[in-house]
């Protein structure tokens, strides 16, 4: 096989990698401080990628609509993330998980209709934005900027968050909500917000993520199960609610099936299912997360 | 005059195990009060009913006169009652200081203690700072975990059974410094299972016996009295 093919299997893998951080990092991040397993995370990121759509008819294709759109759709999502949080899923803290999970996955079926009634079951998408529309020649391969910029964009954002929750009294804050919660409350914490916050943060995550793939791929109903299935692939590789598990989580399932297509098709989907079913087994926790206490 | 805390008839459950059986009490501006009773007789249960962790079932608590029976956590921190828990729960992945830097944000009330001055009360944990809780000693957490709630700058301090399971020597420096924050003026309620601890810091005592008050009286009462010390707690 030609290395320049090689090269051009990882860097398509590295750019899915990106994406499924952005989205399981939102999801992590959910998870480890409010201890919630949002099935609605790839209903978020689905109504992103409809909201991006849709802002883009508003403001038009020219000039740098598209990041406008990008940003639109992903505060759109934050806010009804935020406001899902405060006006339900609250009133499910004190009773058992299997209330949340049956939640959020009431969740995904009414946002998956509300996505077919409002755009359809047809194919839409959005192109590029002009400022990035063009590619470059590397190492032999044509490399759309567009994917150059979701490959940088990943570890920005990694590096922004990590900072964020090590060097910022919020992620302090955030920190040792996600360790005592009780503890923090009694201390004059007002969790309740930190909680609706976290929410807000990790569902404009899932937003952006959506809204920043539409022109890579086609918007279609069915994209918010498929993408929370992978995203729960993921954190599970690196560790439920670790941070940097959850980047490397991504970045081992991009690769996996970037170069699993070439074994044949196929190939890919079980070569990570098996990767997961291991680290089930012999780690549980996942290879950066903590066993739960 | 009122009590700055008063409990009336307070009945709690944790679901459907009632643990306390109306307990009624009161601590004035400047006292030292102790709850004492052997393990699982409600200490615990008695000071998370106080703070809202765990809502009485029936029964009122009284603050300052006000109501503030089932005020969530941070509105009865806030209202200054500072809960310094018996198994500490310090944030064991944050550094000391960032342990204290935490409480300080949190806090919504401002007034002489801050992180310069509860390092001033515990130099030891100066020397910690850059150390992750979960690293400390036993002894050095409890101090922590007294100073974290210091930041909030309390009028009353729920000890919860502050000496557990640390050596003697340790347990002598704490008494100091707690004596101290007595003397400085800061109400306190503790708990405690020994008579040694608590008759060294308290002006009065309750007696709990399975989630009920008694016996309630000075402290020097149970110190001079060795046969009613026997009788109330088998020691
Ligand atoms: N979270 C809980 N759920 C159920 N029962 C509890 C819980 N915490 C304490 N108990 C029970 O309540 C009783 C009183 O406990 P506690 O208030 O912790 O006593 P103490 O602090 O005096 O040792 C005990 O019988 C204990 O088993
Ligand atoms: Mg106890």
């Amino acid at each position: 096989m030609e290395p320049s093919f090689l090269f051009g299997q990882f860097l398509g893998g590295l750019t899915a990698a990106m994406f499924l951080f952005l989205i399981a990092s939102g999801l992590s991040l959910i998870f480890g401080v409010l201890r919630v397993l949002n099935f609605a995370h790839g209903s978020f990121y689905m109504l992103g990628a409809y909201l991006a759509w849709q802002i883009v008819r508003w403001v038009g294709p020219e000039g740098e609509g598209f990041w406008l759109a990008a940003l639109g759709a992903a505060l759109g999502v934050a806010i009804l993330g935020a406001a899902i949080e405060r006006l339900l899923l609250r009133h499910l803290y004190r009773r058992e998980e299997l209330y949340q999970l049956l939640f959020t996955y009431a969740l995904v079926l009414v946002l998956a209709d509300v996505a077919k009634v409002t755009w359809g079951t047809g194919q839409l998408s959005v192109s590029r934005p002009p400022s990035l529309s063009g590619s470059l020649q590397l190492l032999g391969i044509t490399v759309p900027h567009y994917n150059l910029f979701i490959i940088l964009l990943g570890p920005t954002i990694a590096l922004v968050f990590w900072l964020l929750l090590q060097r910022t009294a919020i992620g302090r804050v955030v920190r040792a909500a996600a360790l005592d919660r009780e503890m923090l409350s009694a201390l004059g914490a007002n969790v309740g917000w930190i909680y609706t916050g976290m929410f807000f943060v990790g569902s404009f995550l899932a937003g952006l993520g959506g809204a920043l793939v539409t022109p890579t791929q086609s918007i279609v109903p069915g994209m918010d199960v498929a993408v929370i299935v992978d995203a729960f692939i993921v954190v599970v590789i690196g560790g439920l609610g670790s941070f940097w598990g959850t980047f490397l989580g991504a970045l081992i399932f991009g690769q996996v099936l970037a170069f699993g297509i070439l074994v044949f098709p196929g190939f890919s989907i079980f070569a990570v299912s098996a990767l997961m079913a291991t680290i089930l087994v012999v780690r549980p926790w996942g290879l950066l997360g903590r066993p739960i206490r | 005059m009122t009590a700055l805390l008063e409990l009336r008839e307070v009945h709690t459950s944790y679901g459907i195990s009632r643990v306390l059986f109306g307990v009624s009490l009161e601590v004035a501006r400047g006292e030292c009060v102790c709850l004492l009773g052997r393990n699982g007789v409600g200490k615990t249960t008695t000071m998370r009913s106080i703070m809202g962790l765990t809502t009485p079932a029936e029964g009122t608590i009284l603050w300052r006169g006000e109501d503030i029976t089932g005020w969530p956590p941070h509105l009865v921190a806030r209202a200054g009652i500072g809960f310094v828990p018996e198994d500490r729960r310090i944030f064991g992945e944050l550094t000391t200081w960032e342990n204290l830097d935490v409480a300080q944000r949190v806090a919504a009330r401002r007034g002489p203690w801050t992180i310069e001055a509860v390092y001033d009360l515990f130099p030891k944990l100066r020397e910690l700072a850059d150390r992750p809780g979960g690293f400390l000693s036993g002894g050095e957490q409890q101090m922590l975990t007294i100073a974290r709630t210091l930041m909030g700058n309390p009028e009353l301090l729920l000890l919860d059974e502050p000496s557990e399971g640390l050596a003697p020597l340790v347990v002598d420096q704490l008494l100091e410094r707690i004596l101290l924050l007595k003397r400085q003026g800061l109400t306190i309620l503790l708990a405690e299972q020994g008579v040694d601890f608590s008759l060294a810091l308290a002006d009065r005592v309750y007696v709990l016996e399975k989630g009920a008050v008694r016996f309630s009286g000075p402290a020097a009462a149970l110190r001079d009295d060795a046969a009613l010390r026997h009788e109330l707690l088998a020691l």
